[in-house]
């Protein structure tokens, strides 16, 4: 099965991190580049990115027609959509067996936060 | 009426004695959840309907296999999505006995971590022990189209976050094994606090949680926490009978009537606590059981051992930090070291377990004890207006009265 893993942290979470020293935060995206070569030597892992912070995040929203079909206009503004205390900060797609193996996965991320898993459905399926 | 009653606490024995067994032997075959657990509900329901006017059949196992199995077949036929599934069971009948079950693969998936607790409990309820939808709805005190609907959407969650139908892995064993211990737990309290005296018409609940422990510790005999489990769920039962009055009013532990006490139960408890003791160093459930187990073996209230309760609180609190426990370790404390200290102990929980009844209740006592009859009288509004418990709230009611 597919899913996909999101990870999320605390503005705090994210300040934090950037306020490490140089060295420190080198050692962390050292364990990080690991676990994604590790995990996509497996097979498990197949695309990821980290995000830039959500403070770049631009949000669209489109305007729906009385049959609740988009009607071509949208709401553009400045920001993440959902405000909340977390912020995505970056996410990956996997394939393994099962939630177990989905949640293994996420249970062996190196670098703190939360993470939401999410199954993959097809964009052309109900 | 009463013969009535008799014979639906029977029927359900025997549905739990075959539910889980009978979800496992489908799920096997035809490896998906929903199907299995829903054509075993369906041919208990079956079930009722014919075995009260008709008597159990001589095989009542097999009976409900063969219901369980014509209803899978029934519904695969009606639906596309399952038309591969009908050869596997049209090749080969679904016998209970036939082949070895496993339904501690099935209590793992019902209680996955990744599904609430309440959807744990339901699913529990219904594949593990055959209750029915109804039967939980008046067990739980809640609706049974929220039942309904628990159990719907945690079997779709099941299906589409690819939750495998599987025992998990050692390293996760111990992890996923306290959430199984907890659902049981919570089972046992649902039942303990909700029974007042003999109703025949409402699933018994605690009855349930205590045969879930004991088929759990032989599922998993080289686990200590079970038989701690167990343990501690047969020494509170063992207090039944004195738990009521004839009026069904609470009685309070202080003033039980120690000879109503079911003496070859906590015989028992201490026998598993000590079987538990051989296993491994001492879990929660082990501590609470020894806990128990102390006020069982007391002569009296008042020449209970506090000072080693409260050493035994202590031990709790330390391997499980909740607030619950230390609420709990407060009321032996009181005995100790008096109302002060207690309700300074309780008083650190307050933004924990302002929402818990027996926080305000257990306050409202301290606070009486020390004459400030006020705040007793408050703390104790507080603990009536979170719980429906119709025996919690009069003995409540009777508390405030005395404020």
């Amino acid at each position: 099965m597919k899913y996909m893993l999101l990870f999320a942290g605390s503005e705090e979470y994210f300040d934090s991190f950037r306020s490490f020293p140089e060295d420190v935060q080198k050692a962390a995206l050292a364990r990080v580049d690991q676990w994604s070569r590790e995990n996509t030597a497996a097979g498990r892992l197949l695309e990821g990115h980290r995000l830039q912070p959500s403070s770049t995040a631009t949000t669209v929203r489109l305007q729906h027609a009385q049959n609740g079909m988009p009607n071509g206009k949208a709401l553009i503004t400045d920001g993440p959509f959902i405000d909340a205390k977390e912020r995505i900060g970056g996410y990956v797609i996997i394939e393994v067996p099962d939630l177990d193996a989905a949640i293994a996965m996420a249970k062996s991320w190196p670098a703190g936060g939360t993470i939401e898993i999410r199954p993959l459905a097809d964009l052309q399926e109900a | 009426m009463i013969e009535g009653s008799t014979q639906a606490v029977e029927l359900g024995e025997i549905f739990r004695d075959h539910a889980g067994r009978l979800v496992d032997g489908l799920m096997r075959r035809i490896r998906d959840f929903d199907l299995a657990e829903e054509s075993v509900q369906e041919a208990v329901i079956e079930a009722l309907d014919h075995w009260p006017r008709e008597g159990v059949p001589e095989r009542p196992g097999a009976w409900l296999a063969a219901v369980a199995h014509r209803k899978a077949l029934d519904r695969i036929r009606r639906e596309v999505r399952y038309r591969e599934k009908v050869a596997e069971l049209t090749s080969r009948p679904l016998d209970s006995y036939a082949e070895p079950e496993d339904r501690l693969r099935l209590m793992f998936v019902c209680c996955h971590p990744a599904l609430s607790r309440d959807a744990q409990v339901a699913l529990t309820l219904r594949a593990v022990l055959g209750l029915t939808t109804t039967e939980i709805a008046r067990a739980l005190l809640t609706s049974e189209a929220a039942i309904a609907q628990r159990i719907v959407r945690a079997k779709r969650k099941i299906d589409l976050a690819g939750i495998a139908y599987r025992m998990p892995d050692d390293s996760e064993l111990i992890e996923r094994l306290e959430h199984l211990l907890a659902v049981i737990y919570l089972l046992f309290n649902e039942g303990y606090l909700t029974t007042s005296g003999p109703e025949p018409l409402r699933r018994d609940l605690a009855e349930d949680a205590e045969w879930l422990a004991a088929l759990l510790t032989r599922l998993l005999p080289s686990q200590a926490e079970p038989l701690g489990l167990l343990a501690l769920i047969r020494l509170q039962r063992a207090r039944s009978a004195a738990r009521f009055d004839r009026a069904g009013d609470i009685v309070l532990f202080e003033d039980q009537d120690r000879a109503l006490w079911d003496r070859e139960a906590i015989a028992s408890g201490i026998k598993l606590i000590e079987r538990a003791a051989a296993l491994g160093p001492p879990g929660p459930y082990q501590v609470q059981a020894a806990i128990a187990a102390l006020y069982a073996e007391a002569p009296s209230f008042d020449r209970t051992d506090w000072k080693q309760a409260v050493l035994l609180y202590d031990l709790l609190v330390r391997l499980d930090p909740s607030p619950v426990a230390q609420l709990n370790r407060a009321i032996a404390l009181e005995r100790v070291e008096g109302a002060a200290a207690a309700l300074a102990g309780v008083d650190e929980l307050a933004d924990e377990l302002a929402g818990y009844h027996l926080f305000h209740a257990t306050r409202g006592r301290f606070l009486q004890e020390l004459g400030r009859r006020d705040e007793a009288a408050s703390a104790y509004r507080e603990a009536l207006g979170l719980t429906a418990n119709p025996a919690e709230r009069s003995l409540l009611e009777r508390r405030l009265g005395d404020c």
